[in-house]
């Protein structure tokens, strides 16, 4: 399925770029979009995985770029 | 400005201040101590957060983090004793990354608002009053009021009121569409001076604003091949600065000592170490690419919303991409280059009393039960209004045409001398093609090769004398009056082929291709022969193919082609749902404007990258002969990335016509 997860103030397309990185490397997770453009960060999952994935996002987030919100839609 | 961006600015104020009271400090009264904490004071407020990011990104086990080599660019500094110079690289680059985020967050913010069709409101007429609630509360099939100048919240039909609306947020051109009782209307319209009350049809995540919003959001997530270069560019550019940068801090002075150790030099040659460190330290400071990674994307975003400011609404930057690169266009006939509503173009009258108004009238007589288009044409041909009363009986011949018996009343007016009004008899007409006639033994004139011709005959029913002649209408899908001028456009955008495929007869293909200067066409193609014409086509196309359809029953051929576009896709979502690029109105010089925005996005894409990669390399090469200053090192990193951003900015402005001179 597909999630749609939104970066709030992120700004800093390296970032981006790493933060798009590590989530798709995520298990279940088959791509992972971050578009710096809109701060959405789109990935596909398998429908089991889905849960757990908010989390794992923000644990990422989190590391690349403290300040940034990420806000499920 | 953000809460995060108000603070970042007041750290580098203060900071600024200190550094410039350290300055002072320095200037007059020349002690070093005192100073130096002023300065790491200085360097501290301004870049705290830098220095706060390096260490956890590095106990996260980052080691080519920009964050990071800035700390070891400016500590460095401090090290070899310009502490001056470590305060104002830190300064610039804070500054620099300042700008960079305001120059983004303006730039997302003027391309929402070149999209901005959102409504706010609506008001729904719920227990007997007037409620103002969220567009995402009104349910199917309930009622709201749209006031004049307000937005149409949601997709519905009109109930009551008439107006005209102003549809330029969605196809950005400012013709006004004139609704009335029963009209559907489409979300995101703006309502002129009626008031109108509507019957939701569509809840809002399924009305057409919703659709269009997405698939512009959307579009930022399919990338560009070119972005996905810088992506990987950028992966590997900064190890290799770094390494670059050890390798001239180390390399140079070992060879230098080595070199006199071995009398290649004299041994008095100076090793240096402390300048070669400086450059190599200046090297970590162009390290980060930024201005690519930030400014390329920018772009493409920037060329998506001009484009969907002009209606064109495109899926991706991928698509923009594509789209620059192409020569050939492929289009259907009917619908995409014809208006898709058939009309009367010739009207030949044959025998004496017969003239086109009653030729026409009986046709229209004839016809007045029918929905086929040529049915409809010909009763929109007839100036007098039909009155059904006056035909007794009907027959369709499906393939040949349509038998019609009249009631006695009056048409000895309009038949003359065919039929004259005897008490017991009535007349009756034939409508149909040329085997009709021939079937009953009517001679008919060779008729106007292009288009649908319609044989008319009449006679008395019943009577034993042949069916008279008495003419025929040509019926013919019209051509866009704009088609013509439009083509032209193509070509002098540098589309170098231009086919045209139709299920249409031969005759009418030719003469289509002719009035609109398409030297190719292929006719009398089925669904799956457009498919096979169409791998032909794209094996013979050097660049990019694009095909051109109303998006409705194209979706194999969409399937195949690098990109399809398709037309007219206000109020049509099949035709949004299928194509790579929709044009929201019926103009195809609409995708004369569309390469026109692809081609500026891409040339500013490259501009963008030669340039920065072009200052990079210059500075580097400069700063390893000892030429560069950090200073300049610190321009080559965020000024070139903020004037990179402001390069960006002019994809988004799409000029209306042709380009001048």
């Amino acid at each position: 399925m597909k999630k749609v997860f939104i970066l709030e103030d992120l700004d800093c397309a390296h970032c981006a770029a790493l933060i798009e990185e590590e989530v798709g490397k995520l298990t279940g997770v088959s791509k992972s979009t971050v578009a710096l453009l809109t701060q959405k960060l789109t990935v596909e999952v398998e429908d089991d995985k889905a849960a757990g994935l908010l989390g794992q996002v923000k644990k990422i987030v989190k590391k690349y770029e403290p300040d940034v919100e990420v806000l499920e839609k | 400005m953000t809460r995060k961006l108000k603070k970042r600015l007041y750290k580098i104020l203060i900071g600024a201040v200190l550094f410039a009271v350290a300055m002072w400090m320095d200037h007059a009264c020349k002690v070093n101590f005192p100073n130096l904490l002023l300065y790491l004071a200085a360097y501290g407020v301004i870049g705290g957060d830098v220095v706060k990011k390096a260490v956890r990104n590095i106990a996260g086990g980052q080691i080519f983090d920009e964050n990071f080599l800035m700390l070891i660019a400016t500590v460095g500094a401090f090290l070899v004793g310009e502490y001056h110079e470590a305060v104002v690289v830190m300064l610039f680059y804070q500054v620099g990354e300042w700008f960079q985020s305001y120059a983004v967050g303006r730039s997302r913010k003027s391309i929402r608002e070149l999209m901005d069709i959102r409504p706010d409101f609506a008001r729904v007429l719920r227990e007997g009053g007037e409620n103002t609630v969220e567009p995402e509360e009104v349910k199917a099939g309930e009622c709201i009021l749209v006031r004049p100048g307000e937005r149409i919240p949601l997709d519905g039909t009109v109930l009551e009121g008439s107006s005209s609306l102003d549809t330029k947020a969605l196809t950005g051109e400012s013709l006004p569409r004139d609704v009335m009782k029963g009209s559907e209307v489409i979300s995101g319209c703006i309502n002129g001076q009626g008031m109108l009350m509507i019957q939701v049809t569509k809840e809002f995540s399924q009305s057409t604003v919703s659709k269009i919003l997405e698939l512009v959001e959307n579009a930022a997530s399919q990338k560009a091949v070119t972005e996905r270069f810088i992506s990987r560019f950028a992966r590997y550019y900064t190890p290799v600065v770094v390494i670059l940068a050890v390798i001239l801090a180390v390399l140079p002075p070992l060879i230098i000592t080595l070199a006199s150790a071995i009398q290649l030099l004299p041994p008095e040659a100076d090793a240096a170490p402390g300048m070669w460190l400086y450059r190599a330290l200046t090297f970590l400071v162009i390290s980060c690419p930024c201005a690519l990674v930030i400014s390329v994307p920018l772009s493409f975003f920037g060329g998506l919303g001009g484009a969907g400011k002009a209606g064109i609404l495109i899926k991706g930057s991928n698509f923009l991409e594509i789209l620059s690169g192409a020569d050939t266009i492929v289009c259907d006939k009917t619908g995409t280059l014809t208006k898709g509503n058939f009309a009367v173009t010739k009207t030949v009258a044959v025998g004496q009393n017969m003239s086109e108004e009653k030729l026409l009238l009986l046709s229209a007589y004839a016809e007045c039960y029918s929905n086929h288009p040529i049915a409809v044409a010909l009763r929109e041909a007839c100036k007098t209004p039909v009155d059904p009363d006056r035909v007794a009986q009907v027959e369709e011949l499906p393939g040949y045409g349509v038998r019609a018996v009249l009631k006695n009343d009056g048409w000895e007016v309009a038949l003359g001398d065919i039929w004259d009004g005897a008490a017991g008899t009535v007349p009756e007409i034939l409508v149909g093609n040329e085997t009709l006639m021939t079937q009953q033994g009517v001679a008919v004139e060779p008729g106007d090769s292009a288009g649908t011709v319609c044989h008319v005959a009449a006679g008395t029913q019943g009577g034993t004398a042949d069916k008279v002649y008495l003419g025929y209408i040509v019926i013919e899908d019209q051509i866009k009056e704009e088609a013509a001028a439009a083509i032209e456009e193509w070509k002098a955008e540098g589309i170098k082929r231009i086919v045209m495929l139709t299920g249409d007869r031969e005759e009418a293909a030719k003469e289509v291709a002719q009035k609109l200067g398409i030297s190719e066409y292929r006719a009398r193609l089925l669904p799956d022969q457009k498919v096979e014409a169409m791998e032909k086509l794209l094996e013979e196309t050097e660049g990019k193919l694009i095909f051109v359809g109303d998006g409705m029953n194209d979706a194999p051929v969409l399937a195949r082609v690098d990109i399809g576009i398709a037309m007219g896709g206000l109020g049509c979502d099949a035709a949004i749902e299928a194509a790579d690029i929709v044009i929201m109105n019926d103009r195809l010089s609409k995708i004369a404007q569309a390469l026109r925005i692809s081609r500026k996005t891409l040339v500013i894409v490259k501009e963008n990258i030669v340039f920065a990669i072009g200052v990079k390399v210059a500075v580097l090469g400069l700063a390893a002969l000892g030429m560069a200053s950090m200073w300049a090192a610190v321009f080559a990193d965020v000024g070139v990335a903020f004037l990179a951003i402001l390069n960006a900015m002019r994809a988004m402005h799409v000029s209306e016509g042709k380009k001048k001179g």
